[in-house]
């Protein structure tokens, strides 16, 4: 099947106001008979939310977390962009536009970026009026730092917790909902089940993860904002909590997911130290502004303090390998690079899985104090994790799975293809294309949820009737003995392995089959070795307690049980794209000196899939990408 | 290294729970607690006991989620260090740990280490925003704010809602908690509008939702994890007395 | 009425009574002291107290007032946040309460227990009537003689030790009330909070030293009937 974005025709810059106007409304006395059920109060779904709740819809939100506050997008620390061009450094909507879809290496949609681009203006001043304590100069005036992949200043930032700053904006807008009475907020509640009747999202089946207790919600239309799904690594950025789940529970019941192949892999994480590590620690990217990348020209020096190998014997890999851009290569760049460095066996620290970041001559050049001004927090961050000090000795950094740019397919509305299941933020695919820039995430899921979600959703539910459908449809009691069911099964496998060990065993699969570098042949062991695991899973994993009480064990088995699905289909599309491009590497497809290539000719859609079971291969759908206002072109950081 | 650890053991809200011991072996000093929690975790699994249940989500610091007393200090005393963030070279062969969870009648004990913070939303939904629309708001440029004041809004807003200030203060007061939003907010024009709204509001819930009375010990700036200064509850009672002079 | 109910309007008349009565055991003190310049002094200001006749009555009103909200607001305040904290830790280590912030009620509560012995005994004569001003001879300048009462208890060992005790309850109450003053008011700053508490802990100590100048130099004969 051919899948129709909907994006509007015409000059692109004329596509989102054309489209506004031409979208119905709906009446505002009727709103309110309209429940929208939000899943996941992060950037995209928490501004979803109070801003559907502001005006006027009848809105329930739904995180997994004891309160919305806490949303993993809390954790981006270096900033966000838009295109105000206030540090007149030659910015516009136009240069953002082409920024994004250039560093997605042309495989996002042209009309989902330019109005990214457009709005990001409006999100700035949104997050000011709500009060986010935004970095300003002297004179009063918002302050704007570079980012990776961008030759202009455009990115607004709160200290090194901007994420945290939008997220807290975000969550008061919430709350002034929830005091209103328009928003219901519950928190600690996992969805576990889409409520699809007649083809047509209309509802959500939740776990309350206190009670155990499994309850159906039913809504006019369901957005999903659930955030990305790299934690199927085991070892990522990502919060412990962070699943594929709901987006992959919507995916049983139809919905595709598109590009599961396009992770990012983020270049400046702290490296691993042992075995018992749940989860990595990035450092923002803003550290590439001034640290040099190197590790040493010579095995032998690896073991030595990084003091005691001499400046000649250093190899500053990045500004050798891009003399242009240097060290502020875009990330999948940076991150392969440190990965080939460290195959080559000359990593250091433990396991030799690092490469140094060295801050000697940016401290020569602008003093520590500066230093200290820029990236204090971050320091005291790798201290307090490793115990070095970075101003005395360089920084051990290598990348970790950090962000999905692929997710839920969604059309120019961000309507799935099961009408009323909107997706929002990064569990969707929309305009990361196969790499996400710096700064953008927090740029899209506000987007999304402050100016796209609020006049696209209209556009739908003018077309249906409100409250046809409520949990009194049996749908909902199907769904709800489905997750019975699941439930049940997991806590009686009653087997040796624990949730932690079978997910550890995935995510070494995923991370050496399926992570940086793919092969034909990595990806076909991925394809053998996931189901042999979700087998081993599902007859012998130990799941503790039991289900009507609060039961980690439980909440993580049903993620780990669709990481091992989900794994599976990106494995597949991974296998499927025979190309490189942004985050998806396949070895057989470089230039001679290790640059990927891309394969327009063949691979210029969007990967769409739809799940047909677990003993079937899945569909693929073919969303083609044409790129009317950029010229197609070979991504060169050189 | 060898450890003894005391952890609070409690299945239900309504019911009673006690310390149990465990002991937790071969700990490496590059784990974080949590992870440590998580090594004991998998033997009591072996061992088919039910394992510890604490909060904790980011792993990294900023969520908040983590909350626990270690040693009868809120995420272990050590300065700006959630319970994620503390690493076990902090500790030494053979040492005894303590970990229960916050203590406060606003923050009843869901299970084990895990407790209810609901109040602390209620809190905020009286108040903590700037009653702005979705769009139609000036440009971001329109007021401008001095850096001094940007940055003081800045180390106010930094609080994370995980709670120690409460479960350090020995009322039981979130006024560390409340103080950070009224101080962030007052200070900016965008905010300045509803001040007085705010910290009347704000400071009612907090009496409402049953957390003790600021007698300023002191104790919630040394217990926040994220150094929050009580020069922002100083703050909150100019912001009241500007109120209440009218 | 918000300021007599909320959680911040209690804790501001609490210091507002609290730096009022604190007003007044300055000057009771600057009266004490008097002591030292012999009956001429102390007994010339009792007299001069004596003469302000409905002044005073009207004074100790207010006084009253000030304990009554004071205590009243105290004690509540104290049980609310106990209420607060139904669960004890098993361990509960405190990083920057001290003792004195944690003892205002109790501390408080002995302010008030030496209080009440303090009318009876000075005001009100009825401890000691035997060496009360009511009893003995009046001076040589026809004044009742307050210096004599003075120096005849506290040379009673007993009477001192109430009053030293009752002095180091102050210099609690005091360590943690001045600097809290000061917070509660709004007028720290951060970096002005370690130069507020030593600031306060300096006053307490002055008042500690002061008032119990009177019985311990009493008590080591430095001064004498």
């Amino acid at each position: 099947m051919i899948l129709d974005g909907k994006t509007p025709t015409g000059p692109i810059e004329k596509t989102w106001d054309k489209h506004r106007f031409d979208m119905k409304l709906v009446n505002p006395s009727n709103k309110r008979k309209f429940k929208v059920l939000v899943v996941g109060t992060g950037l995209a779904g928490g501004a979803a939310a109070a801003s559907l709740g502001e005006l006027g819809y009848n809105v329930e939100a739904f995180c997994y977390q004891d309160s919305a506050r806490r949303a993993h997008s809390i954790a981006a620390q270096g900033g966000i962009n838009a295109a105000k061009n206030y540090p007149n450094d030659g910015d516009s909507i136009y240069r953002l536009f082409y920024d994004t879809i250039k560093g997605g290496d042309f495989r996002a949609r042209e009309a989902d970026v330019w109005r990214l681009s457009q709005v990001s203006n409006n999100i700035i001043d949104q997050c000011v009026a709500q009060g986010v304590p935004f970095a300003r100069d002297y004179a009063g005036y918002l302050d704007n730092r570079s980012f990776g992949g961008a030759q202009v200043s455009r990115t607004f930032f709160a200290r090194g917790q901007t994420g945290q700053q939008l997220l807290l904006g975000a969550y008061s807008a919430l709350s002034r909902q929830v005091k209103a009475g328009t928003v219901k907020m519950r928190e600690r509640t996992e969805m576990l089940d889409l409520v699809v009747v007649d083809g047509v999202a209309k509802g959500i089946t939740c776990r309350d993860m206190v009670t155990g207790e499994i309850q159906s919600y039913w809504g006019d239309a369901v957005i999903l904002a659930t955030g990305g799904y790299v934690n199927v690594f085991y070892l990522s950025t990502n919060a412990m909590g962070c699943s594929v789940t709901a987006a992959w529970k919507a995916a049983k019941k139809g919905a595709f997911m598109a590009n599961p192949c396009y992770t990012q892999i983020h270049p400046t994480c702290i490296p691993q130290t042992g075995d018992h590590q749940s989860k990595l620690t990035l450092m923002s990217e803003s550290l590439r502004n001034d640290g040099r990348c190197w590790i040493p020209k010579k095995k032998e020096d690896c073991e030595k303090t990084p003091g005691d190998v001499a400046e000649e014997d250093r190899d500053y890999y990045l500004e050798r390998k891009y003399p242009s851009f240097g060290n502020l290569a875009p990330r999948d760049i940076a991150s392969r690079a440190a990965k080939e460095q460290c195959d080559d066996e000359r990593g250091v620290g433990p396991g030799k899985r690092g490469v140094y970041l060295d801050y000697a001559t940016a401290i020569e050049r602008v003093g520590e104090h500066t230093i200290k001004e820029r990236y204090g927090n971050l320091f005291e961050m790798y201290e307090k994790i490793t115990d070095e000090n970075a101003y005395k000795r360089p920084m051990r950094i290598y990348p970790a799975p950090h962000y999905s740019m692929g997710g839920l397919w969604v059309d120019y509305n961000l309507m799935s293809n099961i009408p009323g299941l909107f997706v929002l933020g990064e569990a969707n695919f929309s305009v990361h294309g196969a790499n996400r820039l710096g700064a953008s995430a927090l740029m899209q899921g506000l987007a999304d949820g402050y100016f796209v979600i609020p006049y696209t959703i209209a556009g739908y539910l003018a077309t249906v009737t409100p409250g046809t459908v409520t949990d009194e449809h049996p749908a909902f009691k199907e769904s709800k003995e489905q997750v019975q069911t699941q439930i049940d099964t997991l806590l009686n496998i009653k087997g040796k392995k624990t949730v932690s060990e079978l997910h550890r065993a995935l995510g070494k699969v995923m991370w050496e089959d399926v992570g940086m570098a793919r092969s034909e042949s990595s990806l076909k062991h991925a394809l053998q070795r996931i189901p042999e695991i979700r087998d081993e899973f599902w007859n012998n994993v130990n799941v503790t307690g039991s289900g009507n009480e609060l039961n980690q064990q439980l909440e993580n088995a049903g993620r780990l049980a669709d990481f091992l699905e989900f794994g599976e289909i990106l494995a597949t599309d991974a296998l499927h794209r025979e190309e490189s491009c942004g985050g998806h590497f396949r070895t057989e497809h470089q230039t001679e000196d290790g640059e990927a290539t891309r394969d327009d000719e063949n691979f210029a859609y969007v990967g769409a899939w739809e799940f047909k079971g677990n003993d079937k291969a899945p569909e693929l759908h073919k969303e083609p990408l044409k790129f009317e206002n950029i010229k197609l072109a070979v991504r060169s950081y050189k | 290294m060898d450890l003894t650890l005391h952890v609070w053991r409690q299945k239900g809200p309504k019911n009673n729970g006690k310390l149990e011991t465990y002991p937790a072996k071969g700990i490496s000093p590059d784990m974080s607690f949590l992870e440590m929690l998580d090594e004991v975790n998998e033997g009591l699994i072996k061992n088919g006991k039910l394992p510890i249940v604490f909060d904790h989500d980011c792993r990294e610091g900023i969520c908040g989620m983590c909350s626990q007393t270690i040693n009868g200090r809120a995420h272990g005393g050590q300065e700006r260090t959630t319970v994620c963030q503390l690493h076990m070279r902090s500790f030494q062969h053979g040492d005894e740990i303590f970990i229960e969870p916050w203590r406060a009648r606003a923050f009843p004990v869901v299970s084990d280490l895990i407790v209810d913070r609901s109040s602390l939303d209620t809190i905020m939904q009286a108040g903590g925003y700037t009653s702005c629309h979705t769009g139609g708001v000036p440009d971001g440029n329109a007021h401008p704010i001095g850096k001094p004041v940007a940055d003081y809004a800045m180390d106010a807003a930094e609080c994370i809602g995980c709670g120690a200030c409460v479960a350090g203060c020995p009322n039981s007061s979130a006024m560390l908690f409340t103080s950070a939003k009224v101080a962030q907010l007052a200070v900016q024009p965008q905010g300045k509008i509803e001040a007085k709204a705010r910290v009347i509001n704000m400071t009612d819930a907090l009496q409402a939702e049953g957390f003790g009375n600021c007698t300023n010990h002191l104790e919630c700036e040394a217990s926040c994890p994220k150094g929050i200064s009580i020069k922002f509850i100083a703050k909150l009672n100019r912001e009241y007395i500007k109120t209440i002079a009218g | 009425m918000h300021l007599t109910q909320s959680t911040v309007g209690r804790k501001l008349l609490m210091a507002v009574t609290g730096l009022l009565l604190v007003g007044f055991i300055t000057m009771h003190l600057l009266g004490n002291l008097s002591v030292f310049a012999g009956p001429d002094g102390i007994n010339a200001y009792a007299e001069h107290l004596h003469d302000l006749g409905p002044l005073v009555w009207f004074f100790r009103l207010i006084m009253l007032a000030l304990f009554v909200v004071h205590i009243t607001l105290g004690v509540q305040l104290s049980l609310e946040n106990r209420t607060a904290t139904p669960v004890n830790y098993s361990i509960k280590k405190r990083m920057k309460t001290t003792f004195s912030s944690e003892s205002m009620l109790y501390t408080g509560l002995i302010l008030l227990a030496f209080l009440i012995y303090h009318l009876l005994h000075f005001t009100f004569q009825l401890t000691n009537p035997e060496i009360s001003a009511h009893n003995l001879p009046l001076d040589a300048a026809m004044r009742p003689d307050v210096f004599t009462m003075v120096v005849l208890s506290f040379q009673k060992v007993f009477v001192s030790l109430v009053y030293i005790v009752g002095m180091l309850a102050l210099f609690l109450h005091l360590n943690h009330g001045l600097s809290s003053f000061v917070q509660t008011f709004g007028l720290n700053n951060g970096p002005s909070q370690e130069k507020v508490t030593l600031g306060g802990k300096l006053i307490a100590v002055g008042f500690l030293l002061a008032y119990i100048a009177i019985p311990v130099l009493i008590l080591a004969r430095f001064v004498n009937v």
